[in-house]
């Protein structure tokens, strides 16, 4: 699929990296020990800058999920129709992810199916992480 | 008291009663004619052009003359630029006219240099006293206008709100058409998750209340949509109202473009060029004017909260939708039984069964909205749910919500004047999650 391309910047930059790797991997605070997805320069439950990273188990569940039929991003379009769905991860359900859910027809995702953590490529040849049904 | 200074926002709980309820009221209102799309070439359909309209039809309603204002509001930004922001700031390079429409400002976006400079009667006197730059957006705007004139700024506040659509140039560049996703889109953007596709991340909130209370999509927003048609078909000046009916039933709701499926293109407000204007005076003239004084009992700005992770979840957004009503209520000092009109914002469908449940509007709780709804929510009924048709209704003017509030409570909302009382309202353009709500009575309570 050609996803448009994530720029990474100084907070998420380990993030993607680790994607490259195929690797998934979340913030997690040194002081109060929350996981947090999307990274932030600091925790939101306690405010804390100590962050580190964690690996996860690379398994979710589908929350929710909807159908991209006509997007304002061009990039996209040209997939639709176009599975988007909310993804949570089993280590913590409060993170969440996107998800076009590769492999999956359209408008044959399950709420509260399972699902495991796959790496997509984008035009550039870099990995973006996905889920896959399972 | 200026723009930049952020000390005059309501915005969080705890704030207490207003010390500015019931010393201001709304007097007048004024729309102008609303065209889809500026169509590049019509002087007399600039925006410019229909905040003088639109400001000169609010003050024949209050029963004043341009003389009268003291304090000009004029709002530059009408988010119909690439992402978000003003138009100006991206589309298609065009050749300009001559003055005074060589440059944006007057054709795309309004400024309180253009007015003043094209309007003179407007200033005819030395009359504007207080005319501050980057006056906020229509919901907070109004806000902002209240304060000023509770504070003592102003006596008598024009607030203009412009609403723009040009052909290809709405929301259609920046991050949209980028292969790239920077900052915060590098979360959402490269699956397609959207802000605008996804109601301002509200779908997924609502499809999740779907499966929790076990309703679906069509049964809910339906009724909803269709009530905001036929509700914006009795105002005379609305798009639909002016430019082509809508005609709206079941099955073509249902059967209609889907945009981000089970999101129809009926649950998206079809974006316009108008401009709509308020005078907003202090209680104390609005008393003896031409109409009967609208009071503000209370004004909101802020958010009741952000997502923790990439999509809100459903308790995220029941949480934040409820601490946002309980901003509103205390500032007034009201509680949800008080309430006779509720015109909450729709710019998106989806915002509207959680702002009635967090309202609790004539008793609804939570998962109740689908057999409220289906219920009799037309304006003659005992729950005139949407009375001024919203922008769904209207079209995205995002006016509607508070004209209709003051007509009601005046008591002259003609073919929609609800049967049942009307002496309190709620009224917003409040996207998604954020508190910019105003609630108007009859009473002063002061």
């Amino acid at each position: 699929m050609p996803y448009i391309v994530p720029e990474p910047d100084a907070v998420s930059k380990p993030f993607w990296d680790a994607v490259q790797e195929k690797r998934l991997i979340v913030q997690n605070c040194t002081a109060c020990n929350t996981m947090q997805y999307p990274p932030r320069p600091r925790c939101q439950e306690c405010n804390s800058e100590a962050l580190d990273w964690k690996e996860t188990s690379g398994k979710g569940h589908i929350l929710t999920f909807g159908i991209l039929e006509d997007s304002h991003l061009p990039v996209r379009a040209a997939d639709q129709p176009l599975n988007l769905a909310v993804v949570t991860l089993d280590d913590d359900p409060r993170i969440n992810f996107y998800s076009n859910l590769p492999g999956t027809p359209v408008r044959q995702a399950v709420v509260g199916g399972a699902v495991e953590v796959t790496f997509e490529e984008c035009p550039d040849g870099s990995l973006i992480h996905e889920w896959r049904m399972i | 008291m200026t723009t930049d200074d952020r000390s005059w926002r309501r915005d969080r709980e705890g704030l207490g009663v207003w010390n500015g309820r019931g010393k201001t009221a709304f007097a007048g209102w004024g729309m102008s004619p609303i065209d889809r799309r500026w169509d590049g070439v019509s002087m007399d359909r600039t925006l410019g052009e229909f905040c003088k309209i639109a400001a000169k039809n609010a003050l024949d309603d209050a029963g004043l003359t341009p003389a009268d204002v003291d304090g000009l509001f004029m709002c530059p930004d009408n988010m119909a630029g690439a992402n978000s922001g003003i138009s100006a700031n991206w589309g298609p390079t065009r050749p300009y006219f001559a003055a005074p429409y060589d440059s944006e400002d007057g054709l795309t976006i309004v400024t309180n240099k253009w007015i003043l400079a094209n309007w003179p009667e407007l200033n005819a006197k030395g009359n504007i006293k207080f005319a501050p730059d980057a006056v906020p957006a229509i919901g907070e705007g109004l806000g902002f206008t209240a304060q000023a004139v509770a504070d003592g700024k102003c006596e008598v506040g024009l607030y203009i709100y412009t609403a723009n659509n040009l052909d290809g140039r709405y929301r259609r560049g920046g991050s949209f058409a980028a292969p790239k996703a920077p900052g915060p889109s590098q979360w959402n953007n490269p699956w397609g998750a959207n802000v605008i596709d996804l109601q301002l991340n509200t779908t997924f909130a609502l499809t999740q209340y779907c499966q929790y209370y076990g309703t679906n999509w069509d049964d809910l927003m339906y009724p909803i949509v269709m009530t905001e048609h036929t509700n914006g078909l009795m105002n005379d000046w609305g798009f639909y109202t002016t430019n082509g009916a809508s005609h709206l039933n079941r099955e073509e709701y249902i059967n209609s473009r889907p945009i981000t499926t089970p999101a129809h293109i009926w649950d998206y407000d079809r974006p316009v060029n108008a401009a709509g204007a308020f005078v907003i005076t202090t209680a104390a003239r609005a008393k003896d004017m031409k109409q009967k004084p609208v009071y503000i009992l209370n004004h909101n700005q802020g958010s009741g909260g952000a997502a923790r992770s990439s999509s809100v979840t459903l308790d995220e957004y029941e949480t934040f939708q409820r601490r946002v009503a309980r901003m509103v209520y205390e500032g007034a000092g009201l509680e949800a039984k008080d309430i006779d009109i509720f015109n909450p914002y729709d710019g998106f469908s989806s915002f509207l069964p959680f702002s009635l449940e967090a309202f609790g509007w004539h008793g609804v709780g939570k998962g109740e909205a689908t057999a409220f709804v289906n219920g009799d929510i037309s304006v003659h009924g005992p729950h005139p749910y949407l009375s001024g048709g919203g922008n769904l209704g209207n079209g995205r003017t995002r006016t509607a919500m508070y004209i209709d509030s003051i007509e009601q409570l005046r008591g002259t909302a003609g073919k929609r004047q609800v049967t049942v009382k009307a002496e309190t309202a709620i009224c917003a353009f409040a996207p998604a999650l954020s508190a910019a709500y105003l609630l108007l009575g009859t009473d002063p309570m002061s």
